[in-house]
């Protein structure tokens, strides 16, 4: 079996204890404008397009099959419409202006590359970390994963939104020693058009993990003028105080850090003209959650 | 601190460092009556004496340890038996821009009117210059090695635990014990004109005994003087305190810890007047040794912790008026700094293989944090047995960004002592010193004899055996490349041209360390090294228990990427085929890359070839991100460069093992190479240690220290590897645990050392840009810490240049 990845980040020490590795599946069902990975969004490989390395040689159009095009002031011009992903135009680039994101693993492939440095996790307390993308759109290659891990003797952690089937999301939090869920918007009118999808399984989800004993931290990013508004606020507190187990919250303050990879996918970003979340914004909705009782920390 | 001590530290900030004559008016003065009227090991130890009887002493307002090499802090001796300075060193001295020193006109008169007249042939300097041989020179030149005992003496070694239990008069007695016995054994067993040699030795011995507890006695009479005419009682009961202790110590073993302190820093004036040997000398484990002092007094009532740490702070003072001496030619371009490289140990490994710390070991990390001075170097020796909390304790400090400490593995420390041939109790007792180099402390002469730069070896290897910068034949004719069959055929002649310059190496090594065995003798620092009493024998002559001499290599990031691009693009599959398969696999190039692309390449520093360059920047396998391609040519060279050396004999009895360290020499080696296949510019900086090329490793720190733990460290007597934290990287205390756990790892996989950089890129730039700004501005180089300000250009845009790590 196989899946589909767009990073392996060494050295990951905010999702989840210790120093980690993790994986980035490619692939998202939601659709949050704010989003910091959009090149995970996109189940299939595709073309970033790095323009400061650009010479204009364009050994890239020279490789291309498609019609040839470039633009009128003579760089090369990727035609997302008709592009198969081949990779030629990257091979052509000896800048590295042009990369190819997304590439196949096999399960194996990938839990050897993830079990690197193991002695740093035993050192650390660490291990590995599923995330995306939904790591969960790929459900049979990320179960794999985490079963393999663990088989390993991996401490494993599921970073996920909760948009799974109901018995996807179960099953891969039976295989995950930690599971990082992420809350944005509690009202289900507004998560319908913000996020894109249904509330309520993703609710429904979270409380069969948090009922099954896995241990959860929520992942709230806050998000000026989408997730930041005090009714939010009030009912993430309210949900999660309403959870069994589940009392710790990460807030995750917005960056517009994720501007160059739009950049990069030659997109534009509503975000890009919208503030940061301000740091005493942050720490306040930290002293509130904690006020409601919550184990509420900054960052991830 | 408090007000003494931050007076104390003001002053040795604001003293300008300052070429002092005394001490070589007073040599020559001594040469030019005595020479010749002794056995050489007689009038070294006289001429010490002599030293000691006559220089200026010094002691300043508020000091409590006493004592300067020079007539005043700052004010540093030459040694013209060395090196003797020519009017002209003497004023680009006064005048460089980086690291100068005062030079007074009247400086230059004596040394034109008294010194240059009597030394100029006479030094050692002139001397091994005219012994070495043509090969020699062509090779030194090239910037293929550089030699260390050219001006400076061996020494690179540090005080083990007998200073404080040993009194001088105790060493004279062993060493009188010593010529009865060399009376009382068989004759016959040994000739007779060898057992006068070790008389003269014995002799020469006591005669440095007798002078440094001469000197220690002028302190105690000056310091009496100073109190009868003092009118501060506090300040009149403090020098009466001096005096007495300088009456005491050296001369008796040390019982108080303040005498402890007093005593070491008597033998480091002692060491370092007598000669100028490399490192100065070092206190090595001072907790361990002022322990019992501590542990004592703080028990009876009669020292505090507060005492204590002013007492260290004191002491640190000392060494930070020591600006190291001047060094001239290469030499000032592979070491060119005011530090002089003595080291303090923290923490390690008592001789029973327990934990070696104590509250001492974290007293003196707060006095490292105070105090936020150039010298002396301190590092902390962690091994398995050291407790986390001290661990945690020195990344703390480690956070503030002053580039100290630095972090040794103790453990593997011991291996690779144990490795080479010593008893695992000396290994214990040993550490690190100078930059990263292991030794077994107060037992051990272990000589670092010059860097060698691997990269440049392989330029030759390109150039069939001649130097493209000058066009000079050096090297063997090994073929012209473009004729190698595969990548083996390449690494061969790679191979034949270093074991070729490292015997020309090795051939030099033998000639200068037998001119230090029989014209530059160090009696003193015999008396205090074993066993050179019991074997009647010089340090210099291999009087230790153990003789190693290191060769250190430089650039293995450098070369293994090179080699990597050489065999990825020049070598293998579509590359040399012609582009089959490109358009499969995104990784290959597509492009047909024959040798004689890159040699032009090469050649023309990638101006004509801008596209080749890029190729091999992005398309190659790169040493420090974890890939076992890269990193098994990275031991593939480590291994050929290891058999070349290790184990070969040197003159001293001892065995050559290998270092992988550069000091500032990765400039200076860079200066000297051109453009590399790895898509370096020429003229530019070689990779640093063992730290990958800058820029190159692009998978975080794990990725570089699995890289780093590649190599055999056991098999080195010391690696450097250097990284470069963000000050946001390392900001919340979970970041430093993740640190801790990052060193504790690295170990656990077999690294030697590791050293960190805390400060960020901007920073740095404006600290270029706004010198006046940052003159405090502290940052590990390779080894050691210096003033960023105090760096040369390439070498602070060599520093802004290494990777930054920042988490995910």
């Amino acid at each position: 079996m196989t899946g589909t990845i767009f990073n392996v980040q060494r050295y990951s020490v905010h999702d989840g204890p210790g120093i980690r590795t993790t994986a980035f599946l490619k692939g998202c069902p939601l659709t949050c404008s704010w989003c910091h990975n959009p090149e995970g969004v996109e189940p299939t490989p595709e073309i970033l397009v790095l323009a400061d390395r650009c010479a204009g040689c364009l050994a890239c159009v020279e490789a291309c099959p498609q019609p040839k095009v470039e633009r009128a002031d003579g760089t090369p011009w990727t035609n997302r419409a008709v592009c198969q992903v081949c990779g030629r135009c990257v091979a052509a680039c000896v800048r590295g202006a042009r990369k190819l994101v997304g590439r196949e693993v096999t399960v194996e492939g990938l839990a050897d590359e993830l079990e690197r440095d193991r002695p740093f996790y035993e050192e650390s307390g660490g291990g590995v970390t599923l995330s995306g993308g939904e790591p969960l759109m790929q459900a049979e290659f990320a179960l794999a994963v985490l079963e393999l891990c663990r088989k390993r003797g991996l401490h494993t952690a599921l970073d996920t939104s909760g948009a799974a089937p109901a018995d996807v999301a179960a099953r891969a939090a039976a295989l995950s020693d930690l599971v990082l869920f992420d809350l944005k918007q509690l009202d289900p009118d507004m998560h319908r058009n913000t996020v894109g999808a249904e509330l309520e399984p993703i609710l429904e989800n979270l409380r069969a993990i948090d009922g099954s004993g896995t241990e959860t931290w929520i992942r709230f990013p806050l998000i000026p003028e989408a997730t930041d508004a005090r009714e939010n606020l009030r009912a993430l507190a309210d949900t999660v105080l309403s959870l069994t187990n589940t009392r710790r919250v990460h807030v995750l303050p917005f960056h517009r850090t994720a501007a160059d990879k739009y950049a990069r996918l030659e997109r534009s970003w509503r975000h890009d003209d919208l503030p940061d979340a301000s740091e005493g914004r942050a720490a306040r909705v930290v002293d509130y959650l904690t006020g409601r009782g919550l184990d509420a920390r900054l960052g991830g | 601190m408090n007000d003494r001590v931050q007076r104390l530290r003001d002053a040795t900030l604001a003293a300008r460092p300052t070429i002092s004559a005394e001490r070589a008016e007073l040599l020559t003065n001594f040469y030019r009556v005595s020479l010749g009227r002794f056995p050489t090991p007689l009038l070294r130890a006289m001429a010490f004496r002599h030293i000691c009887e006559y220089k200026t002493i010094y002691i300043g307002d508020d000091e409590l340890i006493v004592g300067e090499r020079g007539p005043r802090p700052a004010a540093v001796p030459t040694y013209p038996e060395l090196t003797c300075h020519s009017v002209s060193d003497l004023e680009i001295l006064n005048s460089r821009e980086k690291t100068s020193y005062d030079v007074a006109p009247g400086t230059i008169e004596t040394y034109e009117r008294d010194i240059i007249p009597y030394w100029r042939g006479r030094s050692l300097r002139d001397r091994l210059f005219e012994l070495l041989p043509a090969e020699w020179h062509a090779t030194y030149g090239a910037g293929i090695f550089t030699e260390f005992m050219e001006q400076r003496a061996p020494g690179h070694t540090v005080a083990d635990g007998k200073l404080y239990t040993t009194g001088t008069l105790d060493m004279k007695r062993h060493i009188a014990g010593r010529l009865d016995r060399l009376d009382a054994e068989a004759v016959g067993t040994r000739a007779e004109e060898e057992t006068e040699r070790m008389r003269a030795q014995l002799a020469a011995m006591d005669v440095a005994a007798d002078a440094v507890i001469l000197f220690a006695q002028r302190h105690a009479e000056l310091a009496g003087k100073m109190a009868e005419s003092e009118r501060d009682p506090n300040r009149r009961l403090e020098l009466e305190t001096i005096s007495e202790i300088c009456r005491r110590v050296p001369a008796y073993a040390p019982a108080t810890f303040h005498e402890a302190l007093q005593t070491y820093w008597f033998a480091h004036l002692a060491v370092v007047t007598e000669l100028n040997g490399w490192d100065a000398f070092s206190p090595g484990h001072l907790d361990q040794h002022l322990w019992p002092f501590y542990e004592r007094e703080i028990a009876a009532g009669t020292l505090t912790r507060d005492r204590a740490k002013e007492l260290l702070e004191c002491f640190f003072v000392k060494f930070n008026n020591h600006p190291a001496p001047p060094k001239v030619g290469v030499t000032a371009a592979e070491s060119g700094t005011y530090t002089d490289f003595a080291n303090i140990n923290l923490a390690g490994l008592l001789r029973d293989g327990t934990d070696g710390s104590n509250e001492l070991s974290f007293l003196l990390l707060e006095v490292i944090e105070e105090m936020h001075i150039l010298q002396p170097s301190q590092n902390v020796q962690i091994s398995s047995e050291t407790p986390n909390r001290f661990l945690q304790e020195a990344v703390r400090v480690i956070r503030k960004g002053y580039g100290y400490p630095s972090v040794f593995n103790a453990d593997r420390v011991v291996d690779e002592l144990v490795r080479q041939g010593k008893s695992i109790e000396d290994a214990r007792e040993g550490g690190t010193s100078g930059c990263v180099e292991a030794g077994a402390f107060g037992k051990e002469a272990y000589i670092l004899t010059g860097y060698f730069n691997l990269p440049k070896v392989l330029e030759i290897a390109l150039n069939d055996g001649v130097d493209p910068r000058t066009g000079t034949r050096l090297g063997p004719a090994t073929g012209d490349p473009r004729s190698f069959e595969n990548f083996d055929a390449l690494f061969a002649a790679f191979e034949t041209q270093m074991r070729h310059f490292l015997e020309i190496k090795l051939l030099g090594n033998d000639i200068i360390e037998g001119y230090y065995a029989e014209h530059m003798p160090a009696p003193y620092l015999s008396l205090i090294t074993d066993d050179c009493i019991e074997n009647g024998l010089d340090y210099n002559e291999g009087g230790a228990r153990y003789n190693t001499s290191y060769i250190q290599g430089v650039g293995i990031g450098t070369i293994t990427d090179s080699l990597a691009a050489l065999r990825r693009h020049a070598f293998d599959g579509a590359a040399r085929g012609g582009g089959a398969g490109a358009a499969s696999d995104p990784g290959a190039t597509g492009r047909p890359c024959p040798m004689d692309r890159f040699l032009a390449a090469l050649a023309s520093d990638y101006e004509g070839d801008a596209e080749l360059r890029e190729l091999v920047v992005n398309r190659s396998p790169k040493w420090g991100n974890d890939d076992d391609e890269a990193d098994e040519l990275m031991r593939r060279v480590f291994d050929a460069y290891f058999q070349a050396v290790d184990g070969r004999p040197n003159r001293r009895g001892g065995s050559y093992h290998i270092d992988m360290l550069p000091t500032t020499c990765h400039i200076y080696f860079g200066s000297v190479t051109g453009a590399t296949p790895d898509g370096r510019a020429a003229g530019t900086p070689l990779s640093e240690g063992i730290s990958p090329v800058q820029g190159a490793d692009r998978l975080g720190p794990t990725a570089v220290l699995r890289s780093a733990a590649k190599m055999d460290h056991e098999r080195t007597g010391g690696t450097l590897l250097n990284m470069k934290f963000a000050p946001d990287a390392l900001a919340e205390d979970r970041d430093l645990d993740n640190l801790a756990s990052l060193i504790r790892t690295y170990f656990k996989l077999g690294g030697h050392h590791i050293q960190f950089n805390v400060v960020s890129v901007e920073t740095l730039r404006d600290a270029q840009l706004r010198p006046e700004a940052h003159r405090d501005l502290i940052v590990r180089v390779a080894g050691y810490s210096d003033y960023f300000c105090d760096l040369s250009r390439e070498l602070q845009d060599e520093i802004i240049s290494r990777t930054e790590q920042a988490p995910a």
